[in-house]
């Protein structure tokens, strides 16, 4: 028997990386992806456009647009003289965002009467405009604490001391880069399995395997080895070029996430068998692997984090393998989580495994009726 | 028996074959109407439901090393707070040990001196907020509210004790065209713009490769079918599909998501086309050139639909990307697509947006027709 | 089917003149020096080798390549120029049938209506005319993909006939397609051709290009020869001869073809055929047929001027001989079924079919297209379940069996299934490996193939890339390596040249005289007579099982003295129509 498999293994090897076209298609673009989207991926919103509509005259409101208009995220910073040119602004994508302080803002400001700044947000842009709208309230927040009258320091005053673990600058590269390196594997992998199937089908060969002495279970198998090496060095590389090109700190046991990789890969080929079964022509294997990995990527809390996410959805995602790699991963980079973490991680993607690659090798058996 | 037509009347004959053919093929396949009409849905679900950066509750942990009626009341506050789901402990051991296991986002230590600090001029008081810096986005929140209640507790002892306060400046905040802020409203353009690549470029790359790969295309040549008719024939039903996919996504999305629709329906047609005909270009253009289904599919999905997702501005805020990534946005069309049609959804026909974006994708179109008309040819070669 | 008188100032339809066709990247050109012509009102034949470049003249005629050189004229039209003209006169059925697979046979019948122009009141009588001819009336709901190779060929070419075209190229039309669908296919070019149009016809059946009007003869990119091919058929007149045989016919067969004087020689069911050299002596007894038999001399054939003009079969009796182990013949049988049975939905496929296969035999799976040879055969090989019956092979029924028991079994699937990216070696090595082959047993089984197939100078190609005759020489080599007891071959030579045919069944008749049992599929009747016997299977039961000698007696009468194989065929599946329904079987 392992002779059988070692040729199976030999041959799914050998087709994916005979022709040198495909060995850099393999390689050359999920590392671009890994370049580019690092950039992409970032919630961090610099270079905010804001446009400013200042209709008082007091210091107290003088202050505070001069605080916004020197406010490092906000690059570009338009002085506007009436209403109209604010909306125009906002209408034409030209400011992200818009301050208007009213006239009564300095009477209010000394009478401690509840001043009020108004702000107006581009929809469109909800994310960044919401996350702009964090660093503006800080601002404002900072003013307030700083216009307490001087004359009586200390007593009765508490400062906040924010401290960032694990990232200390909040760096979304740092975010961003480990938690590719998993999604792009993911990819990889997919790509690689669910296409096979039905390229053999549509070849003629997979009658071939069937009536050679090569059990239901040894084609699966056979079809994962190789598909899971690729996707291990695939990721050593990504592991590499984060620590090296991206400079992410590397703080947790490499074997730790070595055999995290390997368990998640397990998981992820394993549906991507599935999916190959299933599906009787290539376009649907494309297709059908868009069809999971968009979801997978949603719900896996990259785009954003799974606390949010109501209740029911976040069972959801406990079907996810992307899920617990995207902690592990993020965990072993920088926050060096202790095996026990990951072993809590790790085997509900252990599951997935057993459980996808049992159904794939029945509907297996199943076709073959 | 050779018989003489009218050429013009022979040629829309012949077209209407090809398109009702392609027709058929898109029925009797499940994963085309999987993708048309099944996955829009699925991704207006889940991003209504999933995408959301307003976090609710947050777990945070509250390490107590001081004890004091001072600090009884600022866990009072922590407690009173709606966005805290609130661990209170004695051990910031144990806390520190939840925030490295991912079980609490944040961490707010009173430490020992806290109460004598306070109550001692010239003391300086300190709460330390540590926010796990591995989810940049919730460690902000963790600040921000921390920092809120920290500054509301202040105010309420203030007023309790008759001392000064900080004048509390409102911040009001109105979001335009998505005032409940909610995710779906503007993840609608986004998802036309995903499922439009999808069917634009990947299927029809997908299956122009695979008449290649049968041999159909060669018995088609064979035919007095007219290269120009084998072209259209193919990018008129996916165009079909296209609108149709769009169109169920819009009354899906307004009808069932009851997200917003401010603009027109003409400008919705026209944008639409334009970047389906820049992506039905693009679909053809691989396929000719690739003439592998495995190949295609792997090309449609770099250039058309990875783009689409990552660099079109619709998740990822695209002026905050380094300058290189921002100009390397300005090659794909879904860049365009996206701005233009999020104004339609939320803001209604802004025209300086929809001409500018327009007039881009026009181009595009027209580029890639020029160069889908240079490379086919109706040759084996 | 006698020919129509033709004169020959008929302007020609196709002028060729100097034709050549150069490829990037070979060293060979495709094609080189070409002369040739098609004329209104006759079938041109273009036989020769795989890899002669016959698709290639009939892409370059077809306007689907460009000439490198030479001159080109169809129906005045230069093709490099006014392709579209050419082709909205011109029918074109390529080799992979160009049906689209999602669509229903009267689906893609409209579309090719609708791509060529027919009008709408033509359009009703033409279909019903092709639907009637190809025997698809009651398939035209069905999904072009769910057809039968030979029903997807039937349906391509009448998408090819739809607007009676003035001239019309076929490339291999009747690959894959039952005796008694190319002889109507056959009558119905003809049909065509009296009404004056012109045919161009590739063929790998040389029984088709006896009957054209003319032949063309192409091998390695050069013209052999053309004229009618009578003419090429009188070079080897008194030359051919049969030998009366009883036992042992493979092994003289196998003795013939090693001496210098027989340049080709083939099984016909008891007797042998043979063609000798010009001026060549050969002796019944030298190669042990034993005293009595006598040479009779015989007709000749196209298909031995064919062998003669490319210089005869290769010599050399097959390696398989040496290399394998001879296996003890004892009373169980090989292979048998009983009470088979398949039914797809109310269609039975395969309906009671019994036979047994004693251990060292060829048998033959012989019938139309979509009368359930397939089926049965996928039932015997353990791909299809069966709905009743039993089917047990080496004494294991396959589907339910340890793995092991499909090691003695050998399977060579129709379309040659190879890696395509993998090189020969490589595809070896797999299904040497596959079948439980290490180490030094391993690289022993490939070596051997390597020197017995003499793929020495490919072992480095991807397999993909070499021509048919290569890639069906591979696919037996992957199929022999683990000395499988039984073999089962699914139309292994389809769409294969007469040589390569020729060296495939001297391979064949060693393995059996190894005691190997071998059952084979096959739509090529010269092939069937290599059978020791053969079952007949037409609308999913066995309607015939015997030798071909007696096939051939049973249908013997006053018209038909002497019937062919082919005639026998056709025979029975006419007598089986003739019965009512319900009596049969």
């Amino acid at each position: 028997m392992w002779n059988r498999l070692k040729a199976l293994i030999l041959k799914e090897t050998l087709a994916t990386l005979r022709d040198p076209r495909n060995r850099v298609a393999l390689i050359a673009p999920p590392l671009l992806q890994l370049l580019v989207f690092s950039f992409t991926g970032t919630q961090d919103v610099k270079d905010i456009r804001l446009a400013i509509l200042n209709q008082d005259y007091g210091q107290p409101a003088a202050e505070l647009v001069q605080r916004l208009s020197a406010a490092p995220n906000f690059s570009q910073v338009y002085f506007v003289q009436s209403p109209q040119q604010l909306q125009e602004l906002i209408d034409g994508q030209r400011v992200l965002l818009n301050v208007r302080v009213p006239a009564d803002f300095s009477r209010r400001f000394y009478a401690n009467d509840s001043p009020v700044v108004q702000i107006v947000l581009d929809g469109r842009k909800s994310m960044a405009a919401q996350i702009a709208l964090g660093y503006l309230t800080s601002i404002v927040q900072q003013f307030s604490r700083d216009q307490l009258q001087p004359a009586d320091p200390g007593k009765g005053v508490m400062s906040v001391e924010p401290r960032n673990w694990f990232n200390p600058n909040l760096d979304y590269l740092w975010f961003t880069v480990p938690s590719l390196v998993v999604i792009i594997t993911l990819q990889v992998s997919m790509n690689v399995t669910t296409l096979s199937v039905p390229r053999e089908r549509e070849m003629g060969t997979f009658d071939q395997l069937l009536v050679s002495p090569l059990r239901p279970i040894e084609i699966m198998i056979g079809k994962m080895i190789p598909a899971f090496f690729l996707a291990l060095f695939d990721a050593t590389i990504f592991v590499l070029v984060a620590i090296f090109v991206f400079r992410i700190p590397f703080h947790g046991s490499l074997p730790l996430l070595y055999f995290s990789l390997v368990v998640f890969v397990s998981s992820v080929v394993g549906i991507g068998l599935l999916i190959s079964m299933l599906c009787s022509t290539q376009q649907q294997a494309l297709l059908g692997t868009m069809a999971i990995m968009m979801p997978a990527l949603i719900l896996s809390g990259y785009t954003s984090p799974i606390e949010n996410m109501p209740e029911w959805l976040q069972a959801v995602t406990c079907l996810n393998p992307l899920r617990y790699m995207m902690v592990i991963v993020k965990g072993i980079f920088l926050k060096a989580i202790p095996a026990e973490v990951v072993l809590a991680n790790l085997w509900p993607m252990a599951a997935i495994a057993v459980g996808t690659l049992s159904l794939a090798t029945w509907s297996f058996r199943r076709h073959l009726a | 028996m050779p018989m003489i037509m009218n050429r013009q009347a022979s040629g829309w004959l012949r077209l209407r074959a090809l398109i009702r053919k392609e027709a058929i093929q898109i029925i009797s396949d499940p994963s085309s109407i999987l993708i048309a009409f099944v996955l829009p849905v699925l991704l207006l679900f889940l991003y209504g439901y999933a995408v959301s950066l307003d976090s609710t509750k947050i777990k945070v942990g509250l390490a107590l090393e001081d004890r004091s009626t001072d600090v009884e009341s600022l866990i009072a506050a922590f407690r009173n707070s709606p966005y805290f789901i609130l661990s209170v402990s004695f051990s910031r051991r144990e806390l520190e040990r939840d925030l490295v296991a991912g079980r609490i986002r944040g961490l707010v230590v009173v430490p020992a001196d806290f109460s004598r600090q306070r109550n001692w001029q010239g003391g300086r008081p300190a709460l330390q907020v540590i926010a796990d810096g591995s989810e940049p986005t919730t460690a902000n929140f963790v600040q921000n509210y921390v920092q809120g209640v920290a500054e509301l507790w202040l105010q309420q002892r203030a007023m309790e004790t008759g001392r000064p306060a900080p004048v509390p400046v409102t911040v009001e905040p109105q979001m335009w065209f998505n005032p409940s802020r909610e995710s779906k409203n503007y993840i609608v353009p986004g998802s036309i713009a995903i499922i439009i690549t999808m069917i634009g470029t990947l299927l029809t790359a997908m299956v122009v490769a695979r008449e290649w790969e049968r041999g159909t295309m060669e018995a088609m040549m064979a035919t007095p079918v007219r290269i120009q008719e084998i072209i259209l024939g193919k990018l008129l039903p996916y165009f079909g599909l296209g609108l149709g996919s769009m169109l169920f996504c819009t009354l899906a999305a307004t009808f069932i998501f009851q997200a917003p629709f401010r603009g027109s329906f003409v400008s919705l047609f026209l944008f639409t086309s334009l970047f389906l005909f820049t992506c039905l270009g693009i679909g053809l253009l691989v396929s000719t050139l690739a003439k592998s289904q495995f190949v295609a599919g792997q090309f449609a999905l770099v250039l058309g639909f990875l783009p689409a997702v990552q660099l079109s501005g619709f998740i990822f805020e695209i002026s905050s990307m380094p300058p290189i990534i921002q100009g390397l946005t300005y090659l794909f069309p879904a860049r365009y697509f996206v701005q233009g049609l999020q104004s339609i959804f939320l803001a209604g026909d802004v025209m300086s947006i929809l001409t500018l974006n327009g007039a881009v994708l026009a181009g595009f179109s027209a580029l890639f027709f020029l160069l889908n008309a240079r490379v086919t040819r109706k040759r084996l070669e | 089917m006698s020919r129509q008188p033709c004169p020959n100032d008929v302007p020609p339809l196709v002028t060729v003149r100097g034709l050549a066709k150069r490829f990037p990247k070979t060293r060979r050109p495709a094609l080189d020096g070409i002369d040739a012509e098609v004329r209104a009102g006759r079938i041109t034949g273009l036989v020769g080798p795989d890899g002669a470049g016959k698709t290639t003249l009939i892409r370059v005629i077809a306007g689907l390549l460009t000439a490198s050189q030479g001159e080109v004229e169809v129906l005045g039209f230069d093709p490099a120029v006014a392709a579209e003209k050419i082709h909205d006169r011109c029918g074109y059925m390529p080799q992979r049938f160009g049906l689209y697979e999602e669509l229903s046979v009267i689906q893609n019948l409209s579309l090719y209506a609708d791509l060529r122009g027919v009008p709408g009141e033509e359009r009703a009588p033409t279909f019903e005319r092709l639907l009637r001819f190809t025997d698809l009336q009651r398939f035209t709901d069905r999904k072009a993909g769910a057809l039968s190779g030979g029903m997807k060929q039937k349906l391509g070419l009448a998408c090819a006939l739809l607007s009676r075209p003035a001239l019309l190229l076929l490339d291999e039309p009747s690959v894959g397609v039952d005796p008694i669908s190319r002889r109507e296919l056959w009558a119905m070019v003809k049909e065509l051709v009296g009404e004056g149009i012109g045919v161009l016809w590739s063929t790998a059946y040389l029984d088709e290009a006896e009957l054209c009007d003319e032949v063309i003869l192409l091998n390695e990119g050069r013209k052999l020869c053309s004229g009618p091919p009578e003419e090429l058929t009188k070079t080897v007149e008194s030359r051919t001869f049969t030998l009366a045989v009883h036992d042992g016919r493979r092994k003289i067969l196998a003795r013939a073809l090693q001496q210098d004087a027989v340049i080709d020689g083939v099984i016909q069911g008891e007797r042998i055929r043979l063609v000798l050299r010009e001026g060549d002596r050969f002796e019944p007894a030298s190669v042990g047929a034993g005293s009595g038999t006598e040479l009779r001399p015989v007709n000749p054939r196209f298909e031995d001027a064919f062998i003669d003009a490319l210089g005869g079969v290769p010599k050399g009796e097959s390696a398989v001989t040496q290399a394998m182990q001879p296996v003890f013949l004892d009373e169980k049988p090989a292979i048998e079924c009983e009470d088979l049975t398949k039914r797809f939905g109310d269609f039975v496929a395969a309906d009671r079919v019994t036979f047994s296969v004693p251990k060292g035999e060829i048998f033959g799976l012989l019938g139309p297209n979509g009368a359930g040879k397939s089926t049965t055969f996928k039932m015997l090989c353990g791909l299809l379940r069966p709905s009743g019956g039993q089917a047990r092979v080496a004494g294991y029924d396959l589907r339910r069996a340890a793995s092991q028991a499909r090691n003695r079994i050998g399977y060579m699937a129709q379309k040659f299934s190879l890696y395509g990216n993998l090189t020969v070696q490589q595809n070896l090595e797999f299904f040497a490996g596959i079948y439980g082959l290490a180490g030094k047993r391993r690289r022993e089984a490939v070596s051997r193939m390597v020197e017995i197939f003499g793929f020495k100078d490919q072992v480095n190609l991807a397999s993909g890339q070499l021509p048919l005759g290569f890639k069906q020489r591979l696919a037996m080599a992957c199929s022999l390596m683990h000395e499988p007891d039984v073999l089962f071959l699914d139309e292994p030579t389809s769409g294969v040249d007469p040589i390569a045919r020729r060296e495939f069944w001297t391979h064949i008749n060693a393995l059996v005289e190894k005691g190997r049992t071998v059952m084979v599929t096959t739509h090529f009747m010269d092939e069937a007579e290599y059978c020791d016997r053969v079952a007949l299977i037409y609308r999913g039961r066995v309607i015939a099982l015997a030798s071909p000698d007696e096939l051939k007696r049973s249908v013997r009468s006053s018209a038909c003295a002497d019937p062919t194989m082919e005639d026998a065929f056709i025979a029975l599946i006419r007598r089986s129509d003739q019965q009512p329904a319900g009596a049969a079987g």
